[in-house]
């Protein structure tokens, strides 16, 4: 069997329909073994693969219908699969061919007939199909069986009424307590599959059902597996001992050879967690989940891409999986690069104190690697290294100065996007090295770069000396450059000139600022601010100060982890292509359900907690795009609901030390509703590039503190490769009670 | 995204509304090319002329940086495989190691009944594809897809659609449905024989400096069992598997981080007691797969000392050992040492086995056909480079070693035992070997200014993109009172 090469190869040539009819009409006669017929056949399922229509055939390709050979059979079944839905004039002629199939003695004849009719989703068939498909749920065969099982699922999306009322959803429900293992995972499959249409009957398995699934499981095969774990995700533990029950059977499938039951074990273990009472058990759980998804690692490139990317959820949820296994996550120099990518996210995670050298030779090991996305992700590793171990942040300052030595644009560029960050998580101890980055200055062509060191300039421009140069060089192309530079050069001009307000220089410079951005600027955000800023210095310099340079929030690493209540959510979905993207699956796929942890009095009270409701049953719609994921603000309509604006004081007019401006009326009164719009363009600026916590530095300087900002992610698939920018800033959610997750949290309960 | 849903539009892929469920949406295989080799949809909200997607994004896109695409509602999971992509598609949630796991599956059946899986033996088979397809994966959920069972009723040969074949065919669905789906109840063979082959791959990670970042074993047992009836196997292993990591160290057997086994393994017995025991399917299958990272013995030992010679040359000593017992000896070890990529010869000379500069891939490689344990190599050499004025980007590549040895596990496993156990109650004989091996992820990485200096090079075409504006120099500090 397994030596016999086929010969087919010849007939993967284009046909034209009528030389294939006259082939197969000349193959009625002189057929003797059907030789010719399955010839022609043969040539006509390769064009239906090439995309040839050869849906004009159908009459004589069901002539072929009598030949008792199952060969032709299947080929003939295979042209109905194709084309039958657009032939529903003609396909009568086959039905009763099926039905008189769907009668064989043969247990494979009756199963290949229910299968292909219910592939063919029309009226006419479905109809026929409802008596035999009662019998196939009840045939002695459980191969027929299994099969009928999966039919009702199909017949189900033809037309859901009909269906039901024919009264197969019972039989399917019967179906779960069968004696063979195949036809009962066949049957939660299909039932799973019903109960997650948005107009399909609901379905949750008891305590006794579960049971019994259970003991299927253990005689399944390992796909079968899988729709019976998936089928438990639907049973909710009213006590924690019979999640702890659920859970101690199943543990057993995590030393399973295949990926697809290992993770759905794990999808399975971290739901029913939250349901559960018994440290002890939780512990083993944790540990017992770890060694298998490193294992995955060794399995292909894209069975480890999955596993790694579900790893950065679990690990934030359940540091205790992984927490001493950060040397599986290091690159080797031929892994796919969207391997390595994935690890090098995981690897600052798992830093701590007593491994945090070996991660850091790693980072700047990949820092001089060729694809640039990794290089620049690899600093910036380096640059959260530092912000979340205290001990690390020595090293890794030497190792960036190392690594701006290079002179290699980008990864400078990196490098200082990464040190601002560390200025301010521990101000005062590496100022040493501004110099260094000054002198590199040149280099920096992309905007967030540019913005960063301005923003250092800026911020410590009573400790640079040539400050007033440096600035004034910087604003030399202000109106070229682009929004997030402009913005970062006025909060810096101002801060100059707070420090620095009897130079001369430094005065011209924030005058020349100033009046760029309010006269010159289309931007509103822009000049808004700058109007802010000049009435700020105008009505009282030394407050101006006070604000412009109050005590910034310290910045953790913890926004990059994802607050509690949306990892539950999003875990729900483990191992699924949600939990590749990190979105939870209604966001990107229209018509899925949303999913939340269901209530029960073994729920957890901190799980509870942090709970995000599911959003109502919205309306069907059209579009896909409807709204953000829950833990986001929906995105904002600039243009229906604009928040009330707050009433002005007294607009003061520029005195003393700032150069007067020949303010024309019109500039004023566009002013008083542009004031409106800024004082929500601070609260909303996301800046195009904001990532957390960490960068909405314009804003604090305006506001003092932290103002709650939101990504308006309206295109679910903006995100999706943006290894870094995809976090939730924690304030979003707080709204909803959740809280800054912190490193030293009990995440066990 | 605008442009992709005009794209979904003007091909007409905008799909009826869709519920969320796990499965696969459609099965497509392609060539290199872009051709489309077998499609088959299992769902009717898609059309064939998805396959144009596919092309345009993934075919012909140069740098593809996923496994998984989503265009529009529709995810597409590829893998490649020698010529071909195998891609599967789906509109909904799905789960994606299963889809993965599928495309591995489908490719490893397609070994076993053609030999091998590529354009040739695709096209040469594709009806029988289909009709495998077919049978394994029903509406998008992949059903049995044990080999052995498949080849009792999905053959090249014709089987004629007659009452004689009834009975067989129950057997046959009985099987494919049953508990044991992976074995067929009428085995026989004359003389009794399981062969059990320990395959032990050893990764490595080694820094320029010779210290150890990373080292472990991936294990497998495999297993080729020739045995008549239903036997029942038990296997036993010198392991112990860690759970705890404080329990580290506390015993003389080896110890494994993790192990999985195939699906004929009882897992419910390994849980409570640690005994494999298992009924295995006919013929070869994985039995297990282990990874082991504590004590493990790297049985190649490389000493790479690369030194740069003004700007026109670098030179090379690498020294690889043998560190085993002498007994045994390694095989089929080939080096692979790069070169700057403005290389334009280098020169080795080796005592053992030959070397050879490979222009093409910027490597020296060096080829010993045989090792004796204990034994120690070094290759001498120089490569000459070339005055470039623009210099490519490169990162310095590791030094890979790929390497054989018989009858030596890196990780120290021994099989204690495989007993038989069957009705008949025959006398079996088994065979154990093991087989240690790196390939591709045994990787010393190597070090030396010389590949700095490249990179530092970059910045000189860089300089031409300075700032419109004045140039500034740099700044000092005034220091803190």
């Amino acid at each position: 069997m397994s030596g016999q090469a086929g010969q087919d190869a010849k007939f993967f040539q284009r046909g034209k329909i009528q030389e294939l009819r006259a082939e197969l009409h000349a193959a009625e006669a002189k057929d003797k073994k059907f030789v010719k017929r399955k010839t022609v056949l043969k040539k006509i399922v390769a064009n239906i693969t090439m995309g040839n229509d050869m849906s004009p055939l159908f009459p004589d390709v069901v002539a072929c219908l009598g030949t008792p050979l199952l060969e032709i059979k299947k080929m003939v079944y295979l042209f109905l699969v194709s084309y039958g839905r657009t032939k529903p004039d003609q396909i009568q002629m086959v039905i009763p061919s099926f039905l008189q199939d769907c009668a064989d003695h043969n247990p494979l004849i009756r199963a290949l007939a229910i299968r292909t009719m219910s592939y063919i989703p029309l009226p006419i068939v479905t109809e026929s199909l409802t008596d035999p498909l009662r019998h196939a749920l009840k045939d002695r065969d459980p191969y027929v069986r299994k099969t009928a099982a999966i039919c009702v699922a199909k017949v189900y999306m033809a037309d859901p009424r009909r269906t039901e009322r024919a009264g197969f959803v019972e039989m399917l429900r019967d179906l779960m307590l069968d004696a063979n293992a195949t036809v009962v995972s066949n049957a939660v499959a299909a039932l799973v599959e019903i109960s997650e249409r948005h107009d399909g009957v609901a379905f949750k398995v008891n305590y006794t059902v579960a049971n019994k699934l259970l003991v299927a499981l253990g005689e399944s095969s390992e796909w079968g597996q899988i729709y019976i774990m998936d089928a438990l995700m639907t049973f909710i533990p009213q006590e924690s001992k019979d999640a702890e029950f659920i859970a101690d059977r199943i543990v057993v499938n995590l030393q399973h050879s295949n990926s697809a039951v290992i993770l759905t074990t794990i999808k399975v273990l971290l739901y029913l967690m939250n349901y559960m009472e018994n440290r002890k058990l939780m512990d083993y759980i944790c540990k017992k989940m770890g060694p298998p998804l490193v294992t995955m690692l060794s399995s292909g490139p894209e069975v480890q891409y999955v596993a790694l990317r579900n790893i950065l959820l679990i690990v934030q949820r359940r540091p205790a999986v992984l927490k001493n296994d950060v040397k599986v996550f290091f690159c080797k120099y031929n892994d796919p690069i969207y391997v390595k990518l994935a690890k090098l996210e995981i690897m600052y995670r798992l830093a701590r104190d007593e491994n945090f050298g070996e991660v850091l030779a790693e980072l700047q090991e990949y820092a001089s690697e060729v694809d640039i996305d990794f290089v620049r992700k690899a600093v910036r590793s380096i640059g959260r290294l530092a912000i979340k171990v205290e001990s690390a942040a020595d090293q890794c300052i030497e190792t960036l100065l190392s690594l701006i030595e290079t002179k290699v644009t980008y990864v400078v560029q990196e490098a200082i996007i990464v040190i601002k960050d560390i200025f301010r998580r521990y101000p005062g101890r590496y100022e040493r090295v501004i110099p260094t980055l000054c002198e590199n200055m040149d280099v920096l062509d992309e905007p967030e770069s540019k913005a960063a060191i301005i923003w250092v300039i800026g911020q410590f421009a009573n400790r640079i000396d040539n400050a007033d140069e440096l600035l004034d060089d910087l604003v030399y192309n202000f109106m070229e450059e682009p929004t997030e530079v402009q913005l970062a050069l006025l909060t810096a001009v101002v801060k100059l000139f707070i420090y620095k307000s009897q130079s001369d220089t430094s005065k011209e410079i924030v005058h020349k600022v100033l009046k760029w951005a309010t006269e010159d600027v289309d931007n509103p955000d822009l000049r808004d601010r700058g109007f802010m800023y000049w009435r700020l210095l105008a009505i009282n310099p030394a407050n101006a100060g006070e604000i412009v340079l109050a005590d910034k929030p310290p910045i953790t690493t913890d926004s990059d982890r994802m607050d509690r209540g949306s990892l539950d959510q999003l875990l729900l979905h483990t191992g699924t292509l949600g939990s590749i993207y990190h979105k939870n699956p209604e966001t990107f796929i229209r018509h899925s359900k949303a999913k939340a942890l269901p209530e029960s009095p073994a729920l957890n009270e901190k799980s509870r907690a942090v709970l995000i409701p599911l959003p109502p049953e919205a309306l069907p719609s059209t579009v896909i795009n409807v709204a953000g994921p829950p833990p986001n603000p929906p995105p904002r309509d600039q243009a229906t609901a604009p928040p009330p604006a707050p009433p002005l004081p007294d607009r003061p007019r520029p005195v003393s030390n700032v150069p007067k401006v020949n303010a024309t009326p019109a500039t004023d009164s566009a002013g008083e509703l542009e004031e409106a719009a800024a004082s929500e363009g601070l609260l909303d600026n996301t800046d195009g590039g904001g990532e957390g916590a960490s960068d909405d530095e314009g804003d604090e300087d305006l506001i003092g503190t932290a103002s709650a900002t939101g990504h308006a992610v309206s295109d679910p698939y903006a995100n999706l490769d943006g290894a870094f920018g995809t976090y939730i800033s924690p304030e979003s959610s707080s709204g909803q009670g959740g809280r800054r997750p912190t490193e030293d949290d009990d995440l066990l309960f | 995204m605008e442009v992709l849903d005009r794209l979904r539009v003007a091909r007409g892929l905008v799909a009826r509304p869709r519920p969320a469920g796990s499965p696969t949406t459609a099965f497509f295989i392609f060539n290199q090319k872009g051709e489309v080799l077998i499609s088959r949809l299992y769902r009717t909200d898609l059309k064939r002329s998805i396959a144009d997607v596919f092309r345009i994004h993934v075919v012909s896109n140069i740098d593809v940086r996923a496994p998984i695409i989503t265009m529009g509602s529709a995810s597409f999971f590829h893998v490649r495989v020698n010529n071909l992509y195998v891609m599967a598609v789906t509109k909904n949630n799905a789960n994606a190691a299963l889809v993965f796991e599928f495309c591995y599956r489908f490719i490893s059946i397609a070994k076993s009944y053609f030999g091998k899986i590529d354009e040739e033996s695709v096209k040469s088979n594709f009806v029988l594809i289909y009709e495998l397809i077919d049978e394994i994966i029903d509406f998008g959920y992949p059903q049995n897809s044990e080999t052995d069972t498949l080849k009792t009723y999905i053959t090249t040969e014709s089987i004629r659609a007659s009452p004689a074949a009834v009975e067989e065919s129950s057997k046959i669905t009985s099987q494919a449905t049953g508990a044991i789906s992976w074995r067929r109840p009428d085995v026989k063979y004359k003389k009794n024989e399981a062969f059990v082959d320990v395959v032990e791959t050893v990764n490595l990670i080694m820094s320029a400096k010779g210290s150890v970042l990373r080292a472990d074993v991936d294990g497998h047992i495999l297993m080729r069992a020739y045995l008549t009836g239903t036997p029942e196997c038990k296997f036993g292993l010198n392991d112990k598997l860690v759970i705890d990591q404080s329990e580290r160290g506390m015993s003389d057997a080896v110890e494994l981080d993790d192990c999985q086994f195939h699906q004929c393994v009882r897992l419910n017995e390994f849980d409570s007691d640690r005994t494999i025991s298992f009924i295995p399917p006919d013929g070869e299958f994985e039995l297990m797969k282990y990874r082991s990272t504590s004590n493990v013995n790297l049985p190649i030992k490389v000493i790479p000392t690369i030194t740069e010679v003004g700007t026109s040359q670098v030179t090379y000593i690498v020294s690889i050992r043998a560190t085993f017992n002498s007994k045994l000896s390694a095989t089929n070890v080939v080096l692979r040492i790069p070169t700057p990529l403005n290389t334009t010869t280098a020169e080795c000379k080796v005592q053992n086995g030959k070397a050879k500069y490979m222009p093409a891939e910027n490597v020296i490689v060096w080829k010993i056909p045989r090792m004796q344990g204990g034994q120690e190599c070094t290759l001498s050499g120089t490569a000459q480079l070339t005055a470039t004025t623009h210099r490519q980007a490169w990162a310095r590549p590791p030094i890979d070693v790929d390497f054989q040895v018989l009858m030596f596990t890196a990780s120290g496993l021994l099989v204690r035992f495989l007993k038989v156990f069957e009705k008949g109650n025959y006398h079996s004989i088994k065979w154990v070997r093991y087989l240690t091996k790196a390939n591709g992820g045994y990787q010393i990485r190597t070090i030396s200014n010389v590949w700095m200096s490249f990179r530092s090079c970059l910045v000189m075409c860089r300089a031409i993109f300075g700032r419109k504006g004045r140039t500034t120099s740099g700044a000092s500090l005034i220091p803190r009172n």
